[in-house]
């Protein structure tokens, strides 16, 4: 199929883009990447009647350090900046670690890792990393800009807090606290496929090597990023021995997320026995980086 | 028809003007205006990789960008990958020896995401290499052979 007719516009800057949002609204659609937005429009299930396209505004690609030993990334950064960053690297391992697994290659030169958030794909990576490691994002329009923090963005199935005349414009991760450990896990049909499930963890020990922090955050099972409470609540103050992480993953698949969405790609039962298996596994890695082997 | 926009852009070392719909798919502008019957239209949504072109010297789905985008824009497609008329690209070349295709459809994306990549990756391994073609189907050869036929022109490189 083809993509229906639009009105295009290429403006070259954020001001200029936040003008024609506040005067398109509803009827406009921000083409970041494309790699989501044009495949919805060649099978017609979007027909904007106009594109806003941000590729021509360099000031919304950078990597930058944040103050807190955090960083700070621009939404028209390309997943493959991203991914190959130093900074990032060194200051938000867990994304550097993940970005490998969205999407391919020649995908990941053009897609954006502020698309990627905005578009909000509940098998998505990044908006559960994004929750899991308590970041936020910048949203400007016409009237200015906010932030918004990652608990509050994410209202449901490609659905986020952004308002129809803001765009996202940055995305923000702290630094990890001390003795902290990470891990990203997924199952897809291929690599690069989307993931059938998929978690994110980031856990910490205090001095006496008993967790202190745990968030569990799956992707690829229900409406968005779904964290898993229950399972992380169970972890505070044990020690990380096996047996509590087996348990906490059943928890996960048992209390926090009982009814997974089953489609083509996988029943609901197959994804609640990866629910157990990928958030032990994750959990494993990550009390093993935070220094106390499981 | 909706307005059209010009647009001027270099395609294998050609200069093109043209005037586009912004609806038009790059993919699109190079098959039906350029008459470049090279770059292939598998599936018009990102997976199949049959597409794939270098804009600015990197590989991307030309399905998945509008032709206005590639305004101002350097673009290599199979077409330009050989040197010369009487001459293959080490790609090519080893492609033919190895029997990495068949059909031939998805033979100009395998290439096009192949070019850039391997100048970067001189030794590649076999794992390296299946994770580069992760975004190309293929279904005649299974693959093997292509896998053979990157380690052949790493080689020739
Ligand atoms: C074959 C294939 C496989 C893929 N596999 C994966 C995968 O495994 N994991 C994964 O996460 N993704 C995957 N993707 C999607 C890819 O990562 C996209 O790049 C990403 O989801 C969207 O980013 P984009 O820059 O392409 O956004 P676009 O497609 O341009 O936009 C997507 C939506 O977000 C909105 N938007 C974009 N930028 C902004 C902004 N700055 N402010 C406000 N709204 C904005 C747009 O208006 C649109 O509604 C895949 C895509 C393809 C084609
Ligand atoms: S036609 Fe572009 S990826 Fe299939
Ligand atoms: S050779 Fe036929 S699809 Fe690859």
């Amino acid at each position: 199929m083809k993509p229906p007719s639009f009105k295009y516009h290429a403006p070259r800057s954020v001001e200029e883009a936040a003008g024609l949002l506040a005067e398109h609204g509803y009827d406009a659609k921000l083409l970041a990447g494309g790699q989501s937005l044009i495949p919805t429009m060649n099978f017609r299930l979007a027909q904007p009647a106009v594109l806003i396209d941000l590729n021509r505004i360099p000031e919304l690609a950078y990597i930058h350090p944040a103050g807190d030993g955090g960083v700070r990334i621009g939404a028209m950064s390309r997943h493959v900046q991203v991914e190959k960053s130093d900074l990032i690297a060194q200051a938000a391992p867990l994304i550097h670690e993940t970005m490998p697994l969205i999407a391919h290659p020649q995908i990941r030169n053009r897609g954006t890792f502020g698309g990627s958030i905005a578009h909000a794909d509940p098998a998505s990576e990044l908006p559960a990393a994004l929750l899991t490691l308590g970041g936020r994002v910048q949203a400007r329009g016409a009237k200015g800009a906010r932030w918004i923090e990652a608990d509050e963005f994410f209202l449901g199935l490609f659905t986020t807090a952004l308002q129809p005349d803001e765009l996202l414009a940055e995305v923000r991760f702290p630094a990890l606290p001390a003795r902290a450990g990470f891990a990203a896990r997924e199952v897809a049909r291929r690599h690069g496929d989307y993931a059938l499930v998929g978690v994110m963890a980031l856990v910490g020990l205090d001095a006496g090597g008993a967790c202190n922090l745990a968030r569990l955050t799956y992707f690829s099972v229900g409406d968005g990023p779904t964290p898993a409470p229950q399972a992380a609540a169970a972890l505070i103050g044990q020690r990380p021995t096996s047996e509590a992480l087996a348990a906490a993953a059943e928890l996960a698949a048992s209390a926090d997320i009982p009814e997974p969405v089953a489609d083509i790609h996988a029943t609901a039962a197959f994804r609640r026995h990866l629910i157990k298996a990928l958030g032990k596994q994750a959990l494993q890695q990550a009390f093993i980086r935070a220094g106390g082997a499981a | 028809m909706s307005e059209t926009m010009m647009i001027s852009l270099t395609v294998n070392g050609q200069r093109y003007q043209r005037q586009v719909e912004p609806r038009l798919l790059l993919s699109d502008f190079l098959r039906h205006e350029l008459d470049l019957t090279g770059t292939h239209v598998g599936c018009e949504h990102g997976v199949c990789g049959a597409c794939t072109i270098l804009v600015d010297g990197v590989a991307v789905r030309s399905c998945l960008m509008f032709a206005v985008q590639a305004d101002g824009c350097e673009l290599l497609t199979v077409e330009g990958l050989a040197p010369g008329p009487e001459q293959l690209h080490p790609l090519q070349a080893a492609f033919r020896q190895a029997h990495a295709l068949q059909c031939g459809f998805c033979t100009p994306g395998f290439l096009m995401t192949l070019a850039p990549w391997l100048a970067q990756h001189p030794n590649p391994t076999d794992e390296e290499i299946r994770l580069a073609l992760s975004g190309n189907l293929c279904r005649c050869t299974g693959y093997q052979h292509i896998v053979e036929a990157v380690k052949m022109a790493a080689e020739i490189c």
